[in-house]
């Protein structure tokens, strides 16, 4: 970033609870999970109700209540015990009613903060309000016309707003992956980003470094994944400071990101903006919380990414970056956990923190799944760590024996059986190999004589060539230099 | 064939039934032919089919229990006729416009299948002012109704279907809605009895919303105490309802069979409902009225409603953004029709342009009042201020009811006028609800007693408002009144 502005940056996530009926009617909201939402019949999820027909009326599902509480302890908020709901009016085919209902004056949660760690330190963020709604339904574009699915429409929402008090896209970043922990940790919301439970709206402006008054912002809407959300703050950081800096001005408007060109595009500007026409929606009756029941709903809250994060960290001495990375995700963390504890003890914990936070989340990345979509099971670490540490398998042949894993679920004993991976460490099996691999490379044997150590590695190497990869490193080191220098 | 106007109340009826002078399935058909003949174009469906299948049923009833079993099915047999803003699964509901012309509900209101439960036969859809909005019916997109006995005349509306098809024998009893007079005013034209009960007590759940936090459902009937058992069978809470009110079903039937401590009976008459403007017929028949209470020994005690003067504007505000809010719906894309321009639309906006043009004018007059009074910069003003006062209006009644138990007046400071007359003048025409609206603003159960008739005939109607659900004392005073005024 140019080094005269700073930029602000604050967040909107919408986040798809995970109730399994709608928030106003009956109908079913929650995908089943051998499904996606490709595979439900359009339209088929749907009743009078949340199709907007009319004479119907809402009826406010509990569970909705009760998990937007949850998100609001969970984020250190004030739980406001009486609530509204507003209607917010605008015209959109996806919209059935021709109003969206959501909370507008009285929302559900006020005044929470986030803890998030990035490179420069760890810091609070503060998020504004949570606030209960429901979600539109889609449109599906064709050649010369348009469809409606309303699935969607009328699943539960609650929008999570942070203050603008962000300055890079490494804490926007940061932030979102502690919302999204959070929300998955308390099981409030299925995290599938690919299935939109988890979007973005980022506002972004960029001011003089040490103003107090903030540039005109930008809004981008709708982004699901998190580098996207960071690199389209980055790129519409640049592109305010260039607007500036060549005497342009910022305007207000809301912008889209094209993840394919790696821009963000104007949409529509703050004179085409909509009047959304709030007002109280007289279909619901105030929503009055008893004390008690938050109360209840607290006492029964699961441990959260941050305490989760300080027991690995004091309990397991892992690094606080292990230990961000494994907290990170539910499903990584409690993997984790289980691998722990088939470990036995907490004394092979670092490296099977190694694991998880290095080869496995580099797998899953990849394939874009989560742990429990793969085929690793928490044996299967346990079993590498376990072979690693006796010295029967080396990290080379670990590695091998994992991508064999993850394909296959077979154990690991199986694999390493199998492809004979076990590490030789059996000095009089060595030797000869050693001997042999000397007698034909006589010109670099001479070099390192006469002082070339670094062509060590060229012999460990063609050793383990001549061995299939199956060699101790270490001890074969030690053989090869004494071979050599006698 | 039946006398149809020989059947004063509904126990009548009943005993026709279990004298075997009359079948429930003849009644049905009888009701069903004179429907059909009549020009007063008071209905816009017939469900034949329907009924004399409920008919049937309520005939094997009485075979099986060798009379009515009237305390599981009080409405056995009762052609009852639906005001078409209520759904009936698989029935159309027009809301007598041209934008529902053709959608089925597919579901039924809450009010409606009690009814239905209750053994009552549901003969059709009756007409109204496009959405309920609207004094005189003639808001129809498919033709006013004409008042029932001076068809130059108007029966009032919303419910003025509902109105002058009981008053015609049409239909026994009927349902209607109120959201600002929409029974009372009706009633008192035609010179029937409408009730508007308590907001909440009767479920919305199927009535196509006007204005939500307005509208009720009520019934009219020729006398209160079936209207009452209308009410009665109607009330209770529905889960389907989130704004239905968690109380014991109604009783006010057995309410009227009791004799009425009259020295216990505080009437108020509020100064602001008689500051000049009635026409002289109603101001004498409202003038009788009172003095028969007093005859009976009841209190009148004058009180005062300060905020009346701004109801009608408060009720313009909140009802019409209330409407922009709640006709959002219709655009032609799930349900109902949309004209096939529509189809050619060049982009979104012009697609809602074409689809929306279905609306009558009133409608769309409401519609863009609604719109600019809930509009960022001006909701402030008109919309949130509005509520503001509308809690006046509220305190106001219950400082009366600390005083007295009954509210009385005119319904309308006019009887029924003649087809046109105010049609080129709104505001008139919102004038004319000045006395009906305090009660929608307040919630309070009300309704419309026959008290009278002008020179040229035409009904006069006693209105009567009570505290929030005090529907007993309002039902129990209406009923002796109704049984012992002699205008």
């Amino acid at each position: 970033m140019h080094p005269e502005f700073e930029a602000v940056i604050g967040l909107e996530v919408h986040c798809q609870l995970s109730t399994e009926s709608k928030i106003f009617c009956g109908c079913r909201a929650r995908i089943p999970a051998e499904q996606s939402v490709g595979e439900i019949a359009a339209n088929s999820s749907t009743c009078p109700i949340c199709a907007g027909h009319p004479g119907t009326l809402p009826v406010l599902n509990q569970k909705v209540v009760e998990f937007a509480i949850q998100a609001g302890l969970a984020t250190n908020s004030q739980i406001h015990l009486k609530n509204r709901f507003a209607r917010k009016n605008y015209f959109y085919p996806d919209l059935p009613k021709g109003y969206q209902i959501t909370q507008f004056e009285l929302p559900i949660c006020e005044n929470g903060w986030l803890n998030i760690e990035t490179s420069t330190g760890s810091k609070k963020v503060p998020i504004q309000r949570i606030h209960m709604e429901e979600d539109a339904g889609k449109n599906v574009h064709m050649a010369d016309f348009s469809l409606v699915n309303l699935n969607r429409a009328g699943v539960p929402l609650i929008e999570i707003v942070s203050g603008p008090d962000m300055k890079t896209s490494e804490e926007a970043g940061a932030y979102l992956r502690a919302l999204y922990a959070v929300v998955t940790y308390l099981g409030i919301c299925d995290g599938n980003l690919q299935e939109g439970n988890f979007r973005c709206d980022a506002n972004v402006s960029v001011m003089p470094k040490g103003s107090t008054r903030f540039g005109t912002r930008a809004e981008i809407k709708n982004v699901n994944s998190f580098r996207f959300v960071e690199k389209a703050i980055e790129f519409e950081i640049a592109r305010q400071i260039e607007v500036i800096r060549s005497g342009g001005r910022v305007i207000q408007e809301t912008r889209t990101y094209d993840s394919d060109k790696d821009i963000t595009i104007s949409m529509r500007s703050k004179e085409e903006a909509q009047d959304y026409r709030y007002f109280t929606e007289p279909d619901l009756i105030p929503l009055i919380i008893d004390q008690a029941w938050v109360d209840q709903i607290k006492s029964r809250l699961p441990e959260l990414p941050e305490q989760k994060k300080s027991r690995l960290i004091s309990d397991l001495g892992l690094s606080a970056y292990d230990a961000g990375v494994l907290t990170g995700s539910k499903s990584l963390a409690e993997f984790f956990d289980q691998v722990v504890q088939k470990l036995g003890s907490s004394a092979l914990a670092k490296p099977a923190a190694n694991w998880v936070t290095g080869e496995i989340s580099r797998l899953i990345n990849e394939q874009g799944i989560e742990i429990h979509q793969s085929k690793i099971r928490p044996e299967h670490i346990a079993d590498l760590v376990r072979l690693v540490h006796d010295q029967v398998l080396s990290s080379t042949g670990a590695k091998k024996v994992l991508e064999l894993v993850w394909v296959s679920g077979e154990s690991v004993h199986l694999i390493v059986d199998r492809e004979g991976l076990t590490q030789v460490s059996d000095v009089s099996a060595l030797e000869p190999v050693i001997q042999k691999v000397i007698d034909s490379n006589a010109k670099q044997a001479a070099d390192f004589r006469s002082g070339k150590d670094k062509l060590l590695g060229f012999f460990v190497g063609q050793v383990m060539k001549e061995t299939g990869g199956k060699a101790n490193p270490a001890l074969l080191g030690e053989l090869i230099r004494k071979k050599l220098l006698g | 064939m039946a006398n149809l106007s020989s059947f004063r109340t509904i126990r009548d009826i009943h005993s026709a039934f279990e004298s075997k002078k009359l079948s429930p399935v003849e009644l049905t058909q009888e009701y069903l032919a004179a429907a059909k003949k009549s020009q007063t174009g008071a209905y816009l469906t017939f469900c034949d089919d329907l009924a004399l299948k409920q008919a049937r049923t309520a005939e094997d009833l009485i075979l099986k229990h060798g009379g009515v079993p009237r305390d599981e099915f009080p409405l056995c047999g009762i052609p009852l006729g639906i005001k078409d803003n209520l759904t009936m699964d698989g029935v159309k509901t027009t809301c007598a416009s041209k934008m529902l012309e053709t959608y089925v509900a597919p579901y039924t209101a809450t009010c409606v299948s009690r009814l239905e439960k209750a053994g009552a036969v549901t003969l059709g859809k009756l007409n109204l002012d496009e959405f309920a909005m609207g004094g005189s019916n003639e808001n129809s997109a498919f033709g006013p109704v004409r008042h029932p006995t001076h068809p130059d005349r108007v029966p009032g509306g919303s419910s003025g279907g509902s109105a002058a098809a009981v008053k015609a024998d049409l239909c026994f009893a009927s349902l209607g809605s109120d959201t600002g007079g929409s029974i009372r005013l009706p009633a008192s034209y035609c010179g029937v009895v409408g009730i508007k009960p308590t907001y909440g007590r009767v479920s919305r759940f199927g009535l196509v919303a006007f204005a939500s936090s307005l509208d009720q459902v009520g019934p009219f009937a020729r006398s209160v105490e079936d209207a009452a058992l209308l009410m009665d069978v109607m009330s209770g809470y529905d889960p389907l309802d989130s704004t239905s009110i968690h109380q014991e079903k109604l009783n006010t039937v057995a309410a009227t069979r009791l004799p009425t401590d009259w020295s216990k009976v505080r009437i108020g008459v509020p100064q602001e409902y008689f500051v000049g403007g009635l026409a002289p017929a109603v101001d004498r028949s409202i003038q009788s009225s009172l003095k028969w209470f007093e005859k009976q020994g009841a209190k009148l005690v004058p009180i005062s409603l300060p905020h009346t003067q701004y109801a009608v504007a408060v009720y313009y505000i909140v009802a019409v953004s209330e409407a922009s809010s709640n006709l959002a719906r219709f655009d032609g894309i799930r349900f109902g029709q949309r004209p096939a321009a529509s189809d050619q639309a060049k982009d979104l906006n012009d697609f809602y342009m074409k689809s929306r043009s279905l609306f009558g004018s009133e409608v769309k007059r409401r519609i863009i009042l609604g719109t600019f009074a809930l509009s960022s910069g001006y909701s402030e003003a008109y919309f949130k201020r509005a509520c503001q006062v509308r809690r006046k209006i509220v305190d106001d009644f219950t400082q009366a009811f600390e005083k007295v138990d009954l509210i009385v007046g005119p319904v309308s400071p006019t009887t029924a006028f003649k087809l046109g007359e105010k049609n080129s003048d709104p505001l008139k025409m919102y004038l004319n609800d000045i006395f009906t609206i305090p009660a929608n603003l307040a919630g309070l159960p009300a309704l419309s007693v026959p008290c009278g008739t002008d020179e040229e005939g035409l009904p006069i109607g006693l209105h009567l408002m009570a505290a929030p659900f005090q529907e007993n004392r309002l039902i129990s005073a209406a009923h002796a009144f109704q049984n012992g005024f002699e205008s």
